[in-house]
């Protein structure tokens, strides 16, 4: 859930739901030729025996390497020793705290991100003249890197939640007003016409036509892109932080605790996960309509 | 070609999207009100420019065009425009998608919900009020759009190939459809004046009352054939001599400008 899969994010959110609404979507499927060529297919049940496989096998190996004895455990601890930290971690509290901490600086931050991304998104994607306006910026904005801001930021907004929300908002709200006005440009012209000869007014079309066709790829967008949001909440508290899961990486660091910095990467992976399954059943609760 | 106000009306209209190479040159073109209209010519003879510039879509570039004595300034409800895709709403259902120009115009639910079920059941498509369009077969796609279109009361219908996707049976069942619809789709009886652009020959003839034909390169009316046949017209009637007369005095004429166009082509510098 890290740099992988923040990679492909310029092109997740320009896939869109449904181009036309074509009908025969099956026959595709049936033509024992196209499928062939094109990919093979396996049973639901081979499916999930394969995601099964792709979480047992690295967890098998770990445990392999790490009872092997070849490796030192304060490099690589055993799978029950990071378990044990994880458990010790969470009595504490210290866990729930500092989750809690990096959760609410996501919320802030990709928040706001939104909140300013998706009316941007949405203006450069329908008015003629927003598109050259903002694109050049927006463009040359998205390639520089937001973790150089950290200085900055610091020197601006100083080492508290400010700068941290504003790291967040930096990292996404580039990426994603951009995603937005591509999936808003997917909505097919022929749709917006029909649309102006029953009658609907340009501010009309805009909320009953271009948004709710668009929503799917825009909550596309979001699932990309709070990826990113995730991993620019560890670098934050990387750097300057007193609380939140990055904080208690450096902390765990200090005193050469690998257990804890390996269950703190686990939790990380499983509430990635989670925010990601979660706006998969958003979209497709939305986008029922696009497949 | 009368003056009288009401219907349609094409005056001098010419359309260029590029400067210095017309697409339309002074079209001329009267559609009194109520009557059956279809356009057919070959490709590129800009016949589906002439039905966006009736809908409003694209301003001509020359001349105008008058809706009962008014001209048209840009898309409207008095005309309703269906197209080759059925481009429906695919997350409304059948019946939000028929509601939407009511929805528009500011109908209270109410009357809104009953237009919508007197429609659906008009073209057949009550029982599924409730589905998605990604559900419909295609002519079922295209009875919907029609619908829709038909709901804000238009005067005129605009088709543009609107059964050019379809199969030769659902096309002919839809061909019935409209004629159906031309006859009594209004409570109030008053038929919508009805202009559909088709590169079918046949259907053009077994559905208008008047066939125009283009011409290409610019595109201008070159022949207005008036459609004598009986009315109502079976199916059947697409075996009688008669149509079959009509049928290939229209194709010859489509033909002669489609060779026309060929050759200006393979002449024109490349």
């Amino acid at each position: 859930m890290t740099a992988a899969e923040a990679m492909p994010r310029q092109d997740a959110g320009t896939a869109p739901a449904a181009e036309e609404p074509a009908p025969r979507r099956a026959k595709l499927r049936t033509g024992p030729l196209t499928t062939k060529a094109l990919t093979t297919s396996v049973s639901a049940r081979t499916a999930w025996l394969l995601r099964c496989l792709s979480i047992l096998v690295p967890l098998a190996v770990w445990q392999a390497v790490s009872a092997s004895g070849r490796v030192d455990p304060a490099f690589l601890p055993s799978p029950s020793a990071v378990w044990a930290a994880g458990v010790d971690m969470a009595a504490g509290g210290e866990l729930a705290a500092d989750l809690a901490a990096s959760l609410g600086r996501i919320a802030a931050g990709f928040g706001l991100a939104v909140l300013i991304s998706v009316p941007l998104g949405f203006a450069m994607g329908t008015l003629g003249w927003a598109q050259p306006l903002l694109e050049p910026a927006v463009g040359i904005l998205r390639y520089l890197p937001a973790s150089a801001f950290i200085p900055l930021l610091i020197i601006w907004l100083g080492i508290g939640e400010a700068s941290k929300v504003a790291l967040l908002v930096l990292g996404v709200v580039f990426f994603n007003t951009l995603m937005t006005a591509d999936a808003v440009r997917q909505v097919p012209h022929r749709l917006l016409e029909v649309s102006a000869t029953l009658g609907a007014s340009r501010p009309r079309v805009a909320a009953r036509v271009v948004f709710p066709y668009a929503l799917p790829g825009i909550i596309d967008a979001m699932r990309v892109n709070a990826a990113a949001a995730w991993n620019f909440v560890v670098v934050a508290e990387l750097v300057a932080a007193t609380s939140g899961l990055g904080y208690r990486i450096t902390r765990a660091q200090r005193f050469l605790q690998t257990d804890r910095i390996f269950a703190i990467l686990v939790v990380i992976g499983l509430i990635g996960l989670v925010i990601d399954v979660t706006l998969r059943l958003l979209r497709a609760r939305v986008g029922r309509w696009a497949r | 070609m009368t003056s009288a106000p009401s219907g349609l009306r094409l005056e001098g209209v010419g359309k260029e999207f590029v400067p210095g190479r017309p697409v339309l040159q002074d079209v001329d073109l009267s559609v009194a009100s109520g009557d059956f209209v279809c356009v057919v010519g070959a490709s590129g003879s800009g016949k589906s420019t002439l039905l966006g510039m009736v809908a409003g879509l694209v301003p001509p570039t020359s001349g105008r065009v008058l809706l009962d004595g008014r001209e048209v300034a840009g898309p409207g409800p008095d005309r309703g425009l269906v197209f080759q895709t059925a481009s429906l709403y695919p997350w409304r259902t059948v019946a939000q998608n028929v509601a939407f120009g009511l929805e528009a115009l500011g109908v209270p639910r109410a009357a809104r919900r009953e237009r919508v079920r007197w429609l659906l059941d008009e073209v057949g498509l009550g029982h599924l009020a409730g589905a998605l369009p990604g559900r419909l077969s295609g002519g079922q796609q295209q009875r919907v759009a029609i619908a829709r279109a038909l709901a804000c009361a238009p005067r005129v219908l605009l088709l543009d190939e609107p059964f050019g996707a379809l199969d030769v049976q659902t096309k002919e069942d839809m061909q019935l459809f409209v004629r159906q619809v031309w006859q009594d789709v209004t409570p109030a009886g008053e038929r919508p004046t009805v202009v559909m652009v088709t590169h079918d020959t046949e259907e053009a003839v077994f559905l208008a009352r008047r066939v125009i034909v283009l011409s290409s390169d610019p595109g201008r009316i070159s022949q207005e054939i008036a459609i004598g046949l009986p009315e109502p017209r079976p199916l059947e009637i697409k075996r009688s001599a008669e149509f079959l007369r009509i049928r290939a005095e229209v194709e010859d004429l489509v033909r002669a400008e489609h060779r026309a166009h060929q050759a200006r082509v393979a002449a024109a510098p490349a």
